[in-house]
Order: C-alpha cells, then sequence, then structure tokens
C-alpha cells in the first residue's frame, strides 16, 4: 500500500528515529480507512455501469421473443393487420433505439411494464409486490439452516477427518452436488411426507408446511457450506499461525473459534449479500412442487405461459440484484479484511 | 578400516552412475496408478464404460422394441397403458403404452450426448478465451468486464431465456446451455495461467524468444490437462441436471424424443399413484448413476493427475 501524505505526527521511538513498526502500522490503518469512500464511489460506479449494460443487453435480447408472448390467447383469432396495429401500439415495430429510450424513460420513472397474459394489464410491479415475502420467507429459512447445519457438518467433518463420519458428509455432498435436484426433489416430496406425515403442499393456515420445503431448499446449501468450510479448516489447520495459537496452550475450541473461523469469515462475507438478496428470486423447483405462491413460480408460469413483458421484468430483477449483491459484498470484505488493497496495486505482476 | 584405505580413489562407473540417476517417473503413469488405488472411482469408471457400450449396442440387442412404438394389445387393441415392469416389458410401459426400457437407454443417449456436447463446447471456448484472458494483457480489461457482466445475470435465467426464444430442440438445448456455460471454465483457466506464466519456466522461455502462441500451447496447456479433464467430467452431470431442469419448467425437448429429462417428467405426473411410481424411479436411478460416477470418477482423477499426490 502507498504510504499517503497526511499532517499525522509520526509516533517516534526514544532513539529520535520514526519506530518503523508504528509507522507502519499507522500509515496502514490511516490509508486504509482514507481510502475506503473513494473505493465504494468507485465500486458503486462500476455497479451502475455493470448494470446499465446488463440492462440493455437483456432488453436487446428480449426483442428475439417470440411475438406470441405480446397477443395472449387472441393471437390465432387476430388478422396479421391487427396484429401489427397492437404491435406498433405497443411500440415494439420502432427501430431498436428509440425502442430503447423509450424503454430507458420507463424504467426511470420505476415502470417495469405491464402484464399481457398472466394477469392483463396488471403492472408487474403490483403482481411481484405480493409475491416477494413467500419467497424471501423460505428463503431465509433456508439459508439460515444451510449456514447453521453446513458450517456444523463442515467443521465436524475437519476434525473426525478420514474416519466414517468424514466420509458420510463426503458422499452427502458428492450426492447433493452430482445428482439433478430435481429428482431428489421429487423424493423427498413424496417419501416424507409419508413418513413424516407432514403436509405434501404449502398452505398459510399450517405452519408445519413449512418444514419440507425449507429443508428441501437448504440441503444443496448445507452442501456447499460443509464442502467449502471442511477444505477450509484442513487447509488452515497446518498453518504456523494455528500452531502457535496450539503452542500457546489454547483449547482446541478457542483455536477454532477465534482464529480458524475468523479467517474462514472473510471470503463468506463477500458472497452472502448476494445469497441473501438472492432469497427473493425463490427456488424454481420448490415453489413450485409444494406450490408456494411466490417469485420464483412466478417465473415458470410466465415462460409456460409466454408473458413477454412479466418474463422481461423478472429478469431485469433478477440480474440487477445479482450485480447489487456482488457490490455489497465486495464492500463488506473491504470492510473486514485489511488485508485487501483498496487502491489499484501498482507494479509488475 | 585402515585410515590409508580411505583415501583411495573409488571406481567410477559411468553406466553405473547414470543408472542410479535415472527415474522411471512417467506423469500418467503415477496418475494412472494413483487412479487405481480409488476403487470407488475405479467402480464409477467401470460402470460408465459398461453403461456407455451397452448404450451403443442396446438397439442391435434381439428383442429390442422401438422407444417411441405404441404397443396394442392383441386381443383387445387397446394402448398396453402403464403395465407394471415384468417379462414382457422389463421396466413396464408408459402413460401411452410405449415401452420404457426402450425409451430409457434412447433417453440416455440423448442425455448423455447433450451432455457430452457441452461440455465439449464449454471446456474448448473456456480454454480458448480464459488463455486469452490471462496471457494477453491487452484483451484483460475487456474481457474481465464482459466476464462481469455475464456472472452477475443467474446463468440458470440466461439459459431459460435462450431456450424460451429458441424453439425446443437438441441443438437448441446445447446452445442455451453453451452460451454461459464456458464462462465459470474460463475464468478458472484464466486464474491457472495468471499463477503459472510468470514462472521462470516461461520467463526463459520468453526471453529465448518463443512465440506466445508456443507458449501457451506447449508450456501452459499441459500444465492445465488435469484441471481440464476435472472440468470435462463435472460439466457432464451439470448439463444433465440443466436438462432436467429444462424440461421441468416447460422447454424440454419434445415428447418424441426422449431424454432422461423428459422421462422423469413423464414420471413425475404419475407420482402420486404408488403402483405406477416405476415410471419415475427407474429414470431417475439411471440419471442418479451416470451424474454420480461422472463426478465421482472427475474428482478421483483430479486428484491422481496433481502431482504432489504421486509418490
Amino acid at each position: 500500500m502507498r504510504p499517503r501524505r497526511s499532517g499525522r505526527v509520526i509516533a517516534l521511538s526514544p532513539s529520535g528515529r520514526p519506530d518503523s513498526n508504528n509507522r507502519e502500522r499507522g500509515i496502514y490503518i490511516r490509508s486504509h480507512i482514507g481510502a475506503l469512500p473513494t473505493y465504494i464511489l468507485k465500486k458503486s460506479l462500476g455497479a451502475l455501469i455493470t448494470v446499465f449494460f446488463v440492462i440493455t443487453v437483456v432488453f436487446l435480447l428480449m426483442r428475439l421473443m417470440p411475438i406470441e408472448g405480446y397477443f395472449g390467447d387472441d393471437f390465432d383469432r387476430l388478422a396479421p393487420v391487427q396484429r401489427e396495429a397492437i404491435l406498433q401500439k405497443m411500440g415494439l415495430l420502432d427501430p431498436w433505439y428509440i425502442q430503447l429510450s423509450n424503454f430507458y424513460q420507463d424504467l426511470a420513472r420505476g415502470d417495469l411494464g405491464t402484464s399481457i397474459i398472466f394477469r392483463p394489464n396488471v403492472p408487474v410491479a403490483e403482481i411481484i409486490a405480493p409475491k416477494v415475502p413467500y419467497s424471501l420467507k423460505f428463503g431465509l429459512a433456508a439459508m439460515a439452516l444451510s449456514l447453521s447445519l453446513g458450517l456444523l457438518l463442515g467443521i465436524f467433518q475437519a476434525r473426525e477427518k478420514g474416519k466414517w463420519p468424514d466420509a458420510l458428509g463426503t458422499s452427502y455432498v458428492i450426492f447433493i452436488n452430482a445428482v439433478p435436484a430435481a429428482v431428489y426433489f421429487l423424493f423427498i416430496q413424496l417419501y416424507l411426507t409419508q413418513l413424516s406425515g407432514l403436509p405434501i403442499l404449502y398452505s398459510s393456515a399450517r405452519p408445519l408446511s413449512w418444514i419440507l420445503p425449507a429443508v428441501s431448499m437448504s440441503l444443496g446449501g448445507i452442501a456447499g457450506y460443509a464442502m467449502w468450510i471442511r477444505r477450509f479448516m484442513v487447509d488452515e489447520l497446518n498453518k504456523d499461525y494455528i500452531k502457535l495459537a496450539r503452542a500457546k496452550g489454547l483449547s482446541n475450541t478457542r483455536v477454532m473459534f477465534s482464529h480458524v473461523l475468523r479467517n474462514a469469515f472473510v471470503p463468506m462475507v463477500q458472497h452472502l449479500p448476494t445469497t441473501l438478496l438472492m432469497t427473493i428470486a425463490g427456488s424454481i423447483f420448490i415453489e413450485s412442487l409444494y406450490s408456494i405462491p411466490g417469485m420464483g413460480g412466478l417465473l415458470i408460469d410466465a415462460i409456460s405461459r409466454q408473458d413477454n413483458p412479466l418474463v422481461q421484468a423478472l429478469v431485469l430483477i433478477y440480474s440487477t440484484i445479482g450485480v447489487f449483491g456482488l457490490f455489497i459484498g465486495d464492500i463488506l470484505m473491504a470492510i473486514t479484511d485489511p488485508r485487501i488493497k483498496l487502491e489499484k496495486a501498482g507494479g509488475a505482476r | 578400516m585402515e585410515e590409508q584405505a580411505l583415501f583411495v580413489l573409488a571406481e567410477r562407473d559411468v553406466a553405473d552412475a547414470e543408472r542410479s540417476g535415472y527415474s522411471d517417473y512417467s506423469y500418467w503413469g503415477s496418475t494412472i496408478r494413483v487412479f487405481m488405488k480409488n476403487y470407488a472411482a475405479v467402480f464409477c469408471l467401470g460402470l460408465l464404460i459398461v453403461l456407455l457400450v451397452f448404450i451403443m449396442v442396446q438397439p442391435y440387442l434381439p428383442a429390442q422394441r422401438d422407444p417411441n412404438e405404441i404397443h396394442l394389445s392383441q386381443e383387445t387393441f387397446r394402448q398396453l397403458r402403464n403395465v407394471r415392469p415384468g417379462a414382457e416389458f422389463w421396466f413396464g410401459t408408459n402413460s401411452i403404452g410405449q415401452d420404457l426400457w426402450a425409451r430409457i437407454w434412447s433417453g440416455t443417449r440423448t442425455s448423455l450426448g447433450i451432455g457430452i456436447a457441452v461440455a465439449s463446447w464449454n471446456v474448448l471456448i473456456g480454454i480458448i478465451v480464459g488463455t486469452l484472458w490471462g496471457y494477453v494483457r491487452k484483451l484483460e480489461r475487456v474481457l474481465t468486464e464482459v466476464y462481469n457482466v455475464l456472472d452477475n445475470i443467474p446463468s440458470t435465467i440466461i439459459m431459460t431465456l435462450i431456450a424460451y426464444m429458441l424453439r425446443p430442440s437438441i441443438s437448441t438445448m446445447v446452445i442455451a446451455m453453451g452460451v454461459t456455460g464456458w464462462v465459470p471454465v474460463s475464468r478458472f483457466i484464466r486464474t491457472q495461467v495468471i499463477i503459472i506464466r510468470d514462472r521462470e519456466y516461461n520467463l526463459a522461455s520468453r526471453c529465448l524468444g518463443t512465440p506466445t502462441g508456443r507458449i501457451i500451447t506447449r508450456n501452459i496447456l499441459p500444465y492445465l490437462v488435469s484441471v481440464i479433464m476435472l472440468r470435462f467430467a463435472l460439466a457432464i452431470p451439470g448439463a444433465i441436471a440443466s436438462e432436467v431442469f429444462l424440461t421441468y419448467i416447460g422447454l424440454g425437448l419434445p415428447l418424441h424424443i426422449p431424454s432422461l429429462g423428459n422421462l422423469i417428467n413423464e414420471g413425475r405426473q404419475l407420482m402420486m399413484i404408488p403402483v405406477m411410481r416405476y415410471q419415475l424411479i427407474f429414470p431417475s436411478v439411471v440419471v442418479s448413476l451416470i451424474t454420480i460416477s461422472f463426478y465421482v470418477m472427475g474428482n478421483a482423477f483430479s486428484d491422481a493427475a496433481d502431482p504432489r499426490n504421486h509418490v
């Protein structure tokens, strides 16, 4: 990190010379905090540009959608002239740059368009708003489950490395990662509902019907976190600072929690915001299997009924969420990990 | 020993020195040896080979039926619907009287074909873009921006979108999966290239005036063979899962082209009737065996190909 000039008093050692150790540390902290606003500004500009690009690309791609999706059930009954008139009215026959500029203007006013088939003439925002809470609740429950169980499983595996609990956990991870999710979701719905007597479909009146969807949704996350934290711990436990901590006589638990997990936290912080925001998108499989009225099911409905404006709005929302999540993740990571360089790395690579 | 004897020159045999300096280490030999020690992986490899050979020869075996033929009863001339597995139909028939045994193996051919096509495409494009991205500094800026845009849209969404825009067919499916499938591969290759491109042996090559193309193909890519194979092996189960997903949301292949996704989806519609569950269970078991085998084998191979694991 390049030292920054500032009117700061440099700590002096008794010899009168700047204490090299103190000086480095002082400048380091100083520049780290000082550079943060610039860093955030730079990153947010970058994120905005990316969002702009993504939106434009998605919009242009959407122009290639089958035009049946603009008419609803009337498509077959309309004469070609009528179809053209409708397309004309919707502005779809304009040159692409005019469409694009209209689209930007609508977006700036917060107008995402109007559904045509799914719920005719209802603004997309109005359709989406009541669905978000469902997806959010299930998503958050699943995320809490996968984080807690996944980390526990991974830590346990790392402790029992090479013994049968480790092998068992690894087989679980392999199974979940390899087999298509649709397959094991179906079997969970089929057999676990029979075995446990839990309801087969979701209903807001029965709290028990929450359990299976949330558990199914968390399975993939559990496998992911377990695999990652296991590898992280196995790698980390051989490092010098852990050996030192052990040599100091710290207990195993202490080493795990205040040293290893503290470091594991940093890479996790970067991707948590995206995961968190993406819970809004819901799980396509789970929501349609258990008939939860959330966002994931909405996308399938919109696609199968070919409602172009709805598909477009959903895709735009998901992509923006993705960019935004990554942006927050970068910022959080910069705050939690002082080793990350906020300024552009100089010198030869 | 006499002190004098310690200072007598030993006889030096050149051939002997050569022999002790020689190591019979061979990279591929060691890789295969380490791989063979992983019994689970060897089992999966065997399973896959048997399966591949079987699905290739299955249509030519005696007493095989056409996957799309609708079987009628000899007496009543009605469709033999949902016949349970037995001597006549080994895996039973589906809801319109087609032979499930023939459909499953035909579907396996389709799904594996899609998987291999997608995996080859992803790995090929991933290698090309990844090496350029990592090695050519002028391209780095541009490719990083392209990566940011592509990586930020969830890949399922892009895949769904493309499949939605094009008509369902095998090639559409491969295209939909291939549009973004290469992105993670290229990023992975880029990281590896950046790690090894400034090693001394590459620096030496550059100083000696080796052209860039030759450095990439001779110095860098051979080093990446193991990770490329791993990516290839893992892309196949990924593509099969994507096929199941696309079929599930209604963007799958038409029913006259059986695929594992189609069969699972057909089975799902009948799964609430216990006696008809075989229509879901058979394709699910086949798809699980295939995907798990590729996954286990790929991981075991990449471990075996890592020289640190060679003794």
